[in-house]
Protein backbone atom coordinates (compact mmCIF):
# COMPACT_ATOMS: atom_id res chain seq x y z
CA UNK A 1 0.00 0.00 0.00
CA UNK A 2 1.49 3.64 -1.18
CA UNK A 3 1.36 6.47 1.40
CA UNK A 4 -0.63 8.20 -0.37
CA UNK A 5 -3.19 5.31 -0.76
CA UNK A 6 -2.36 4.79 3.37
CA UNK A 7 -3.29 8.45 4.16
CA UNK A 8 -5.93 9.78 1.85
CA UNK A 9 -7.76 7.17 0.57
CA UNK A 10 -9.97 6.19 3.86
CA UNK A 11 -10.89 9.61 3.02
CA UNK A 12 -11.86 9.59 -0.70
CA UNK A 13 -13.73 6.45 -0.01
CA UNK A 14 -16.29 7.52 2.45
CA UNK A 15 -18.34 10.76 2.54
CA UNK A 16 -18.82 10.00 6.82
CA UNK A 17 -14.91 10.61 7.46
CA UNK A 18 -14.62 13.42 5.13
CA UNK A 19 -17.50 14.72 7.09
CA UNK A 20 -15.72 14.39 10.20
CA UNK A 21 -12.54 15.95 9.42
CA UNK A 22 -14.38 19.10 8.23
CA UNK A 23 -16.46 19.46 11.13
CA UNK A 24 -13.05 18.81 13.44
CA UNK A 25 -11.05 21.25 11.43
CA UNK A 26 -13.88 23.59 12.01
CA UNK A 27 -13.97 23.20 15.50
CA UNK A 28 -10.08 23.26 15.42
CA UNK A 29 -9.72 26.73 13.63
CA UNK A 30 -12.67 28.67 15.97
CA UNK A 31 -12.26 26.81 19.01
CA UNK A 32 -8.49 26.23 19.67
CA UNK A 33 -8.02 30.35 20.03
CA UNK A 34 -10.88 30.37 22.86
CA UNK A 35 -9.05 27.88 24.61
CA UNK A 36 -5.71 29.69 24.09
CA UNK A 37 -7.47 32.70 26.30
CA UNK A 38 -8.92 30.42 28.76
CA UNK A 39 -5.90 28.60 29.38
CA UNK A 40 -4.09 32.02 29.60
CA UNK A 41 -6.87 33.34 32.03
CA UNK A 42 -6.03 30.43 34.04
CA UNK A 43 -9.64 28.94 33.99
CA UNK A 44 -9.48 25.36 32.53
CA UNK A 45 -11.18 24.46 35.11
CA UNK A 46 -13.85 26.59 34.47
CA UNK A 47 -14.11 25.85 30.92
CA UNK A 48 -14.44 21.99 31.80
CA UNK A 49 -17.14 22.75 34.05
CA UNK A 50 -18.75 25.26 31.72
CA UNK A 51 -18.52 22.04 29.16
CA UNK A 52 -20.76 20.02 31.26
CA UNK A 53 -22.56 22.98 32.32
CA UNK A 54 -24.33 22.83 29.07
CA UNK A 55 -25.62 19.22 29.79
CA UNK A 56 -28.62 19.78 31.64
CA UNK A 57 -29.84 22.54 28.97
CA UNK A 58 -29.04 19.89 25.65
CA UNK A 59 -31.04 16.89 27.93
CA UNK A 60 -34.38 19.68 28.24
CA UNK A 61 -34.11 20.61 24.47
CA UNK A 62 -33.81 17.12 24.00
CA UNK A 63 -36.83 16.06 25.73
CA UNK A 64 -38.79 18.62 23.99
CA UNK A 65 -37.70 18.40 20.60
CA UNK A 66 -35.42 15.67 19.53
CA UNK A 67 -31.89 16.04 18.52
CA UNK A 68 -32.41 19.22 16.43
CA UNK A 69 -29.35 21.24 15.96
CA UNK A 70 -30.82 25.19 16.79
CA UNK A 71 -32.87 23.33 20.03
CA UNK A 72 -29.73 21.81 21.34
CA UNK A 73 -27.90 24.97 21.33
CA UNK A 74 -30.69 26.94 22.78
CA UNK A 75 -30.99 24.59 25.75
CA UNK A 76 -26.99 24.16 25.65
CA UNK A 77 -26.63 28.14 25.49
CA UNK A 78 -29.26 28.45 28.52
CA UNK A 79 -28.23 26.11 30.85
CA UNK A 80 -24.29 27.45 30.34
CA UNK A 81 -25.85 30.95 30.71
CA UNK A 82 -27.54 29.79 33.95
CA UNK A 83 -25.42 27.72 35.67
CA UNK A 84 -21.92 30.40 34.88
CA UNK A 85 -24.26 33.08 36.26
CA UNK A 86 -25.12 30.55 39.49
CA UNK A 87 -21.41 30.09 39.74
CA UNK A 88 -21.07 33.98 40.22
CA UNK A 89 -23.96 34.03 43.08
CA UNK A 90 -22.22 31.36 44.93
CA UNK A 91 -18.62 32.88 45.24
CA UNK A 92 -19.83 36.07 45.72
CA UNK A 93 -22.21 35.52 48.58
CA UNK A 94 -20.74 32.32 50.34
CA UNK A 95 -17.30 31.31 51.21
CA UNK A 96 -17.17 28.51 49.14
CA UNK A 97 -13.81 28.04 47.41
CA UNK A 98 -13.75 28.65 43.68
CA UNK A 99 -12.42 25.53 43.03
CA UNK A 100 -14.92 23.64 44.83
CA UNK A 101 -17.68 25.80 42.92
CA UNK A 102 -17.05 24.31 39.68
CA UNK A 103 -16.72 21.23 41.34
CA UNK A 104 -19.98 21.31 42.76
CA UNK A 105 -21.65 22.66 39.20
CA UNK A 106 -19.76 20.50 37.65
CA UNK A 107 -21.25 17.02 39.06
CA UNK A 108 -24.76 18.87 39.35
CA UNK A 109 -25.01 19.57 35.72
CA UNK A 110 -23.93 16.24 34.76
CA UNK A 111 -25.69 14.02 36.69
CA UNK A 112 -28.96 16.10 36.56
CA UNK A 113 -28.04 16.02 32.78
CA UNK A 114 -28.28 12.31 32.74
CA UNK A 115 -31.43 11.83 35.03
CA UNK A 116 -33.46 14.33 32.47
CA UNK A 117 -31.97 11.87 29.53
CA UNK A 118 -32.93 8.83 31.42
CA UNK A 119 -36.46 9.73 31.72
CA UNK A 120 -37.17 9.93 27.56
CA UNK A 121 -34.01 8.62 25.80
CA UNK A 122 -31.97 5.34 25.72
CA UNK A 123 -28.62 4.30 26.81
CA UNK A 124 -27.93 5.27 23.18
CA UNK A 125 -29.20 8.85 23.15
CA UNK A 126 -27.18 8.72 26.74
CA UNK A 127 -23.87 7.49 24.92
CA UNK A 128 -24.30 9.94 22.19
CA UNK A 129 -24.80 12.83 24.68
CA UNK A 130 -21.91 11.97 26.72
CA UNK A 131 -19.34 11.02 24.22
CA UNK A 132 -21.10 12.78 20.71
CA UNK A 133 -20.67 10.46 17.53
CA UNK A 134 -18.18 12.86 15.29
CA UNK A 135 -18.98 10.10 12.59
CA UNK A 136 -22.69 10.94 12.55
CA UNK A 137 -22.83 14.76 11.66
CA UNK A 138 -24.20 15.07 8.89
CA UNK A 139 -25.31 18.35 6.44
CA UNK A 140 -26.68 20.40 9.13
CA UNK A 141 -24.62 19.90 12.06
CA UNK A 142 -21.53 20.45 9.05
CA UNK A 143 -23.11 23.49 8.88
CA UNK A 144 -23.81 24.77 12.19
CA UNK A 145 -20.00 23.81 13.10
CA UNK A 146 -18.79 25.78 10.22
CA UNK A 147 -21.28 28.89 10.55
CA UNK A 148 -20.26 28.72 14.93
CA UNK A 149 -16.35 29.04 13.58
CA UNK A 150 -16.94 31.87 11.27
CA UNK A 151 -19.06 33.95 13.48
CA UNK A 152 -16.28 33.24 16.11
CA UNK A 153 -13.14 34.13 13.46
CA UNK A 154 -15.19 37.36 12.43
CA UNK A 155 -15.93 38.22 16.42
CA UNK A 156 -12.56 37.52 17.57
CA UNK A 157 -10.75 39.54 15.28
CA UNK A 158 -13.67 42.38 16.51
CA UNK A 159 -12.20 41.89 20.41
CA UNK A 160 -8.80 41.05 19.60
CA UNK A 161 -6.98 43.58 20.87
CA UNK A 162 -9.43 43.80 23.99
CA UNK A 163 -9.10 40.04 24.34
CA UNK A 164 -5.40 40.28 24.80
CA UNK A 165 -5.54 43.42 27.19
CA UNK A 166 -8.25 41.54 29.50
CA UNK A 167 -5.80 38.42 29.97
CA UNK A 168 -2.89 40.67 30.71
CA UNK A 169 -3.72 43.93 32.17
CA UNK A 170 -7.54 43.87 32.96
CA UNK A 171 -7.42 47.07 34.72
CA UNK A 172 -5.53 48.89 31.94
CA UNK A 173 -8.89 47.80 29.71
CA UNK A 174 -11.19 49.10 31.77
CA UNK A 175 -9.36 52.15 31.92
CA UNK A 176 -9.52 52.64 28.34
CA UNK A 177 -13.17 52.53 28.41
CA UNK A 178 -13.15 50.69 25.29
CA UNK A 179 -14.02 47.10 24.99
CA UNK A 180 -16.49 47.14 27.98
CA UNK A 181 -18.36 44.04 26.56
CA UNK A 182 -14.94 42.15 25.74
CA UNK A 183 -15.27 39.50 28.29
CA UNK A 184 -19.06 39.26 28.19
CA UNK A 185 -18.50 38.36 24.64
CA UNK A 186 -16.21 35.94 25.02
CA UNK A 187 -17.87 34.01 26.87
CA UNK A 188 -20.54 33.69 24.69
CA UNK A 189 -18.33 32.62 21.94
CA UNK A 190 -16.76 30.38 24.16
CA UNK A 191 -20.27 28.28 25.50
CA UNK A 192 -21.05 28.87 21.35
CA UNK A 193 -18.07 27.22 20.60
CA UNK A 194 -19.02 24.22 23.22
CA UNK A 195 -22.02 23.96 21.82
CA UNK A 196 -20.83 23.11 18.24
CA UNK A 197 -18.38 20.82 19.65
CA UNK A 198 -20.43 18.80 22.02
CA UNK A 199 -22.63 17.72 18.56
CA UNK A 200 -19.47 16.30 17.49
CA UNK A 201 -17.16 15.00 20.77
CA UNK A 202 -20.08 15.18 23.45
CA UNK A 203 -20.22 16.64 26.77
CA UNK A 204 -17.31 14.76 27.78
CA UNK A 205 -14.77 15.62 25.53
CA UNK A 206 -16.19 19.21 24.08
CA UNK A 207 -13.37 20.96 25.20
CA UNK A 208 -10.84 18.28 24.00
CA UNK A 209 -9.93 20.41 20.68
CA UNK A 210 -10.44 23.52 22.34
CA UNK A 211 -8.27 23.45 25.75
CA UNK A 212 -5.58 20.78 24.95
CA UNK A 213 -3.81 21.87 21.59
CA UNK A 214 -3.76 25.65 23.52
CA UNK A 215 -1.82 23.62 26.57
CA UNK A 216 0.26 22.06 24.48
CA UNK A 217 1.30 25.33 22.53
CA UNK A 218 2.24 27.39 25.07
CA UNK A 219 5.49 25.10 25.56
CA UNK A 220 6.67 25.42 22.30
CA UNK A 221 6.17 29.30 22.10
CA UNK A 222 5.57 32.62 24.02
CA UNK A 223 4.38 34.58 21.45
CA UNK A 224 1.07 35.59 21.74
CA UNK A 225 0.86 35.74 17.87
CA UNK A 226 2.20 31.91 16.82
CA UNK A 227 0.52 30.49 20.24
CA UNK A 228 -2.69 30.72 19.08
CA UNK A 229 -1.66 29.24 14.98
CA UNK A 230 0.08 26.70 16.81
CA UNK A 231 -2.48 25.42 18.61
CA UNK A 232 -4.95 25.59 15.49
CA UNK A 233 -1.98 23.21 13.47
CA UNK A 234 -2.30 20.89 17.10
CA UNK A 235 -5.86 20.43 16.58
CA UNK A 236 -5.75 19.82 13.33
CA UNK A 237 -3.04 17.31 13.00
CA UNK A 238 -4.77 15.65 15.79
CA UNK A 239 -8.23 15.41 14.20
CA UNK A 240 -6.51 14.15 10.74
CA UNK A 241 -4.42 11.49 12.52
CA UNK A 242 -7.26 10.54 14.96
CA UNK A 243 -9.20 9.73 12.56
CA UNK A 244 -7.01 8.03 10.52
CA UNK A 245 -5.97 5.91 13.18
CA UNK A 246 -9.51 5.48 14.58
CA UNK A 247 -10.41 4.07 10.82
CA UNK A 248 -7.25 1.10 10.53
CA UNK A 249 -8.12 0.24 14.60
CA UNK A 250 -11.60 0.28 14.43
CA UNK A 251 -11.58 2.29 17.66
CA UNK A 252 -14.22 5.13 18.39
CA UNK A 253 -13.26 8.08 16.29
CA UNK A 254 -13.73 10.95 18.84
CA UNK A 255 -12.34 9.79 21.92
CA UNK A 256 -8.98 8.41 19.34
CA UNK A 257 -9.01 12.30 18.08
CA UNK A 258 -8.97 14.01 21.71
CA UNK A 259 -6.52 10.63 23.05
CA UNK A 260 -4.12 11.73 19.86
CA UNK A 261 -4.27 15.69 21.05
CA UNK A 262 -3.77 14.32 24.86
CA UNK A 263 -0.69 12.89 24.34
CA UNK A 264 0.47 15.86 21.94
CA UNK A 265 -0.10 17.59 25.03
CA UNK A 266 1.71 15.09 27.52
CA UNK A 267 4.58 15.66 24.99
CA UNK A 268 4.79 19.43 25.05
CA UNK A 269 4.82 19.55 28.75
CA UNK A 270 7.68 16.83 28.50
CA UNK A 271 9.60 17.93 26.20
CA UNK A 272 8.54 21.25 24.76
CA UNK A 273 11.20 23.97 24.19
CA UNK A 274 9.84 26.69 27.15
CA UNK A 275 8.72 25.17 30.58
CA UNK A 276 8.87 21.64 30.00
CA UNK A 277 9.77 18.77 32.04
CA UNK A 278 12.88 18.11 29.41
CA UNK A 279 13.97 22.62 29.33
CA UNK A 280 13.81 22.49 32.78
CA UNK A 281 16.98 19.88 32.55
CA UNK A 282 18.83 22.46 30.01
CA UNK A 283 18.23 25.54 32.49
CA UNK A 284 21.51 25.97 33.95
CA UNK A 285 21.43 25.68 38.05
CA UNK B 1 -2.40 77.95 42.05
CA UNK B 2 -3.37 77.04 38.52
CA UNK B 3 -6.86 75.85 37.20
CA UNK B 4 -8.69 73.16 38.60
CA UNK B 5 -8.87 70.15 36.75
CA UNK B 6 -10.99 67.72 38.21
CA UNK B 7 -13.22 68.35 41.56
CA UNK B 8 -14.34 64.57 43.38
CA UNK B 9 -17.68 65.06 45.40
CA UNK B 10 -18.31 62.50 48.11
CA UNK B 11 -16.85 59.24 46.70
CA UNK B 12 -18.05 56.00 47.87
CA UNK B 13 -17.17 52.84 47.22
CA UNK B 14 -17.62 49.83 48.61
CA UNK B 15 -17.03 45.97 48.75
CA UNK B 16 -19.39 43.67 50.05
CA UNK B 17 -20.21 45.45 53.93
CA UNK B 18 -16.82 47.07 54.23
CA UNK B 19 -16.06 50.72 53.14
CA UNK B 20 -13.16 51.08 50.83
CA UNK B 21 -14.07 54.50 50.66
CA UNK B 22 -15.92 57.04 52.18
CA UNK B 23 -17.32 60.33 50.69
CA UNK B 24 -13.79 61.52 49.52
CA UNK B 25 -13.59 65.12 48.01
CA UNK B 26 -10.94 66.97 47.15
CA UNK B 27 -9.70 68.81 43.90
CA UNK B 28 -6.96 68.04 41.58
CA UNK B 29 -4.99 71.33 40.01
CA UNK B 30 -3.79 71.01 36.79
CA UNK B 31 -0.13 70.40 36.33
CA UNK B 32 -0.76 69.27 40.28
CA UNK B 33 2.07 66.35 41.31
CA UNK B 34 -0.01 64.36 43.82
CA UNK B 35 0.85 62.09 46.28
CA UNK B 36 -1.99 59.61 47.46
CA UNK B 37 -1.12 58.43 50.81
CA UNK B 38 -2.05 55.92 53.85
CA UNK B 39 -2.01 52.59 54.84
CA UNK B 40 -2.49 49.56 53.48
CA UNK B 41 -6.48 49.42 52.93
CA UNK B 42 -6.71 52.97 53.12
CA UNK B 43 -8.64 53.29 49.77
CA UNK B 44 -5.77 54.89 47.75
CA UNK B 45 -5.92 52.49 44.85
CA UNK B 46 -9.67 52.43 44.47
CA UNK B 47 -9.69 55.78 44.75
CA UNK B 48 -7.57 55.87 42.19
CA UNK B 49 -9.57 52.99 39.80
CA UNK B 50 -12.37 55.33 40.02
CA UNK B 51 -10.55 58.50 38.89
CA UNK B 52 -9.47 56.54 36.04
CA UNK B 53 -12.73 54.70 35.44
CA UNK B 54 -11.73 51.13 36.17
CA UNK B 55 -14.49 50.73 38.72
CA UNK B 56 -17.80 53.05 39.09
CA UNK B 57 -18.46 54.92 42.74
CA UNK B 58 -21.34 53.78 44.78
CA UNK B 59 -22.22 57.76 45.30
CA UNK B 60 -20.54 60.97 44.82
CA UNK B 61 -19.33 62.04 41.04
CA UNK B 62 -16.02 63.57 39.37
CA UNK B 63 -16.57 66.63 37.55
CA UNK B 64 -13.40 67.43 34.92
CA UNK B 65 -14.22 71.56 34.25
CA UNK B 66 -14.50 72.86 31.17
CA UNK B 67 -11.97 72.70 28.55
CA UNK B 68 -10.13 69.97 30.30
CA UNK B 69 -8.78 67.07 28.32
CA UNK B 70 -9.51 64.61 29.98
CA UNK B 71 -7.58 62.02 28.72
CA UNK B 72 -5.76 59.88 31.05
CA UNK B 73 -2.48 57.23 31.24
CA UNK B 74 -3.17 54.65 33.86
CA UNK B 75 -0.30 52.44 35.69
CA UNK B 76 -2.02 49.57 37.22
CA UNK B 77 -0.38 47.70 40.45
CA UNK B 78 1.69 45.26 38.55
CA UNK B 79 -0.14 42.50 40.68
CA UNK B 80 -3.05 42.98 39.09
CA UNK B 81 -1.07 41.56 35.99
CA UNK B 82 -0.93 38.70 34.02
CA UNK B 83 3.21 38.17 34.12
CA UNK B 84 3.59 35.09 32.58
CA UNK B 85 1.37 36.29 29.39
CA UNK B 86 3.35 35.53 26.36
CA UNK B 87 3.55 39.16 25.17
CA UNK B 88 7.23 40.96 24.47
CA UNK B 89 8.19 44.11 26.13
CA UNK B 90 7.29 46.05 22.41
CA UNK B 91 3.61 44.59 22.11
CA UNK B 92 2.82 45.76 25.75
CA UNK B 93 4.15 49.53 25.16
CA UNK B 94 2.05 49.39 22.03
CA UNK B 95 -1.26 48.51 23.91
CA UNK B 96 -0.59 51.90 25.17
CA UNK B 97 -2.16 53.03 22.03
CA UNK B 98 -5.47 50.95 22.17
CA UNK B 99 -7.61 53.67 24.34
CA UNK B 100 -6.62 56.04 21.31
CA UNK B 101 -6.93 52.97 17.93
CA UNK B 102 -9.43 50.71 19.18
CA UNK B 103 -9.95 47.51 17.80
CA UNK B 104 -9.65 48.13 14.30
CA UNK B 105 -7.54 51.76 13.76
CA UNK B 106 -4.10 50.28 12.42
CA UNK B 107 -0.94 50.81 14.67
CA UNK B 108 1.58 51.33 11.67
CA UNK B 109 5.30 51.98 11.98
CA UNK B 110 5.23 55.58 13.37
CA UNK B 111 3.57 53.68 16.72
CA UNK B 112 6.27 51.14 16.53
CA UNK B 113 8.87 53.94 16.30
CA UNK B 114 7.18 55.71 19.36
CA UNK B 115 7.58 52.57 21.67
CA UNK B 116 11.16 52.10 20.78
CA UNK B 117 11.83 55.68 21.25
CA UNK B 118 9.68 54.87 24.77
CA UNK B 119 11.98 52.30 25.59
CA UNK B 120 14.95 53.94 25.12
CA UNK B 121 13.74 56.90 27.41
CA UNK B 122 12.73 54.19 30.07
CA UNK B 123 16.77 52.68 29.58
CA UNK B 124 14.99 49.40 27.92
CA UNK B 125 16.66 49.94 24.24
CA UNK B 126 17.19 46.42 22.86
CA UNK B 127 14.44 45.21 25.28
CA UNK B 128 11.76 45.12 22.56
CA UNK B 129 11.79 41.11 21.56
CA UNK B 130 12.04 39.97 25.35
CA UNK B 131 9.42 38.68 26.86
CA UNK B 132 7.64 40.02 29.90
CA UNK B 133 7.86 37.09 31.78
CA UNK B 134 11.81 37.10 31.78
CA UNK B 135 11.91 40.47 33.17
CA UNK B 136 12.58 41.61 36.49
CA UNK B 137 10.22 44.04 38.29
CA UNK B 138 12.77 47.03 37.73
CA UNK B 139 12.38 46.57 34.00
CA UNK B 140 8.61 45.80 34.15
CA UNK B 141 7.60 48.95 35.69
CA UNK B 142 10.05 50.65 33.39
CA UNK B 143 8.23 48.76 30.49
CA UNK B 144 5.00 49.79 31.75
CA UNK B 145 6.04 53.73 32.34
CA UNK B 146 7.29 52.89 28.29
CA UNK B 147 3.52 52.38 28.04
CA UNK B 148 2.33 55.72 30.06
CA UNK B 149 4.41 57.95 27.34
CA UNK B 150 3.30 56.43 24.37
CA UNK B 151 -0.02 57.07 25.42
CA UNK B 152 1.20 60.77 25.83
CA UNK B 153 -1.85 62.28 28.01
CA UNK B 154 -2.44 65.40 30.12
CA UNK B 155 -3.54 63.34 32.99
CA UNK B 156 -1.32 60.26 34.58
CA UNK B 157 -1.87 57.79 36.96
CA UNK B 158 0.37 56.06 38.81
CA UNK B 159 -0.40 53.20 41.59
CA UNK B 160 2.41 52.56 43.44
CA UNK B 161 4.68 52.25 40.80
CA UNK B 162 8.10 52.02 43.02
CA UNK B 163 7.08 48.92 44.70
CA UNK B 164 9.51 45.96 43.99
CA UNK B 165 12.09 48.50 42.35
CA UNK B 166 15.65 49.37 43.21
CA UNK B 167 16.42 52.78 44.19
CA UNK B 168 18.68 52.90 40.84
CA UNK B 169 15.68 52.39 38.78
CA UNK B 170 13.13 54.42 41.59
CA UNK B 171 15.28 57.51 40.50
CA UNK B 172 15.35 56.66 36.95
CA UNK B 173 11.38 56.55 36.95
CA UNK B 174 11.17 60.15 39.92
CA UNK B 175 13.28 61.72 36.84
CA UNK B 176 10.77 60.47 34.54
CA UNK B 177 7.55 61.88 36.49
CA UNK B 178 8.93 65.28 37.41
CA UNK B 179 9.65 65.78 33.38
CA UNK B 180 5.69 65.02 33.07
CA UNK B 181 5.75 67.83 36.14
CA UNK B 182 7.39 70.23 33.99
CA UNK B 183 5.63 69.44 30.67
CA UNK B 184 2.60 70.50 32.71
CA UNK B 185 0.75 67.29 33.01
CA UNK B 186 -1.60 66.15 35.81
CA UNK B 187 0.32 63.53 37.64
CA UNK B 188 -1.49 61.51 40.82
CA UNK B 189 0.66 58.84 42.45
CA UNK B 190 -0.53 56.44 45.25
CA UNK B 191 2.74 55.64 46.65
CA UNK B 192 3.42 54.23 50.58
CA UNK B 193 7.13 55.86 50.47
CA UNK B 194 7.18 58.76 53.05
CA UNK B 195 10.46 59.97 51.80
CA UNK B 196 9.62 60.27 48.56
CA UNK B 197 6.41 61.79 49.19
CA UNK B 198 8.43 64.72 51.19
CA UNK B 199 10.92 65.03 48.60
CA UNK B 200 9.06 64.77 44.95
CA UNK B 201 5.76 65.85 45.33
CA UNK B 202 4.38 68.95 46.16
CA UNK B 203 0.67 68.10 46.80
CA UNK B 204 -0.71 65.52 48.70
CA UNK B 205 -3.97 63.50 49.80
CA UNK B 206 -4.17 61.39 53.17
CA UNK B 207 -6.68 58.96 53.15
CA UNK B 208 -8.02 56.33 55.48
CA UNK B 209 -11.33 55.06 54.08
CA UNK B 210 -12.48 58.60 54.26
CA UNK B 211 -9.62 61.99 52.84
CA UNK B 212 -8.02 62.81 56.37
CA UNK B 213 -6.45 66.01 54.22
CA UNK B 214 -5.25 67.49 51.38
CA UNK B 215 -3.05 70.32 50.16
CA UNK B 216 0.49 70.73 50.40
CA UNK B 217 3.01 68.47 51.49
CA UNK B 218 5.15 70.37 53.90
CA UNK B 219 1.57 71.52 55.45
CA UNK B 220 0.45 67.81 55.89
CA UNK B 221 3.66 66.89 57.51
CA UNK B 222 3.40 70.00 59.71
CA UNK B 223 0.24 68.32 61.05
CA UNK B 224 1.46 65.48 61.37
CA UNK B 225 -1.21 63.79 58.47
CA UNK B 226 2.04 62.84 57.13
CA UNK B 227 5.15 62.00 59.47
CA UNK B 228 7.85 59.59 59.91
CA UNK B 229 7.44 59.78 63.67
CA UNK B 230 3.50 58.73 63.13
CA UNK B 231 2.38 55.12 63.89
CA UNK B 232 -0.39 54.67 61.49
CA UNK B 233 -2.34 52.54 64.02
CA UNK B 234 -3.28 56.05 65.03
CA UNK B 235 -5.10 56.02 62.18
CA UNK B 236 -7.34 53.51 63.20
CA UNK B 237 -10.82 54.34 65.07
CA UNK B 238 -10.86 52.93 67.86
CA UNK B 239 -13.69 51.03 67.32
CA UNK B 240 -11.66 49.20 65.13
CA UNK B 241 -8.64 47.75 65.96
CA UNK B 242 -5.52 47.99 63.96
CA UNK B 243 -5.74 43.99 62.83
CA UNK B 244 -9.41 44.11 61.87
CA UNK B 245 -8.56 46.55 59.00
CA UNK B 246 -5.33 45.10 58.51
CA UNK B 247 -6.97 41.59 57.14
CA UNK B 248 -9.39 43.86 54.77
CA UNK B 249 -6.22 45.35 53.66
CA UNK B 250 -4.68 42.45 51.93
CA UNK B 251 -7.48 41.91 49.42
CA UNK B 252 -7.87 45.20 47.99
CA UNK B 253 -4.96 46.70 48.39
CA UNK B 254 -1.77 44.56 48.80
Amino acid sequence: MTLDALLIEPFEKFAFLRRALVACVALAVGGAPLGFFMNQRRMALVSDAMSHAIFPGVAIAFLISGLGVWSLTIGGLTAGTLIALFSVFLSRYTQIKEDAVFTLLFLLSLTSGIVLLSLKGSNIDLMHMLFGDILAIDRDGLIFIAGVTLVTLITLSFIYRGLVLDCFDPDFLRASRRGKMTRQIFFVLFVVNLVAAFQALGTLMALGLMLLPAIASGFWTRRVNTAIPLSIGIAIVSSYAGLLISYYTNTPSGPVVVLFCALICLSSVLFGRCGSFVAGLRKPS
Amino acid sequence: MTEPLLTLRNLSVHYGNRHALQNVSGTFHKGSLTAVAGPNGSGKSTLLKVIAGVIRPDSGLIEFHQGIDGTMAYLPQIAHMQRDFPISVEEVVITGFYPERGEWNAIGRSHYDLARKALQDVGLSGYADRQVSDLSGGEFQRTLFARVIVQNAPIILLDEPFTAVDAETTARLIRLLLKWHEEGRTVICVLHDLLLIQKYFPESMVLQGKCLGSGHTHKLFEQKLLSFDLDMAELYPPDEPATHNHTHAHSHDA
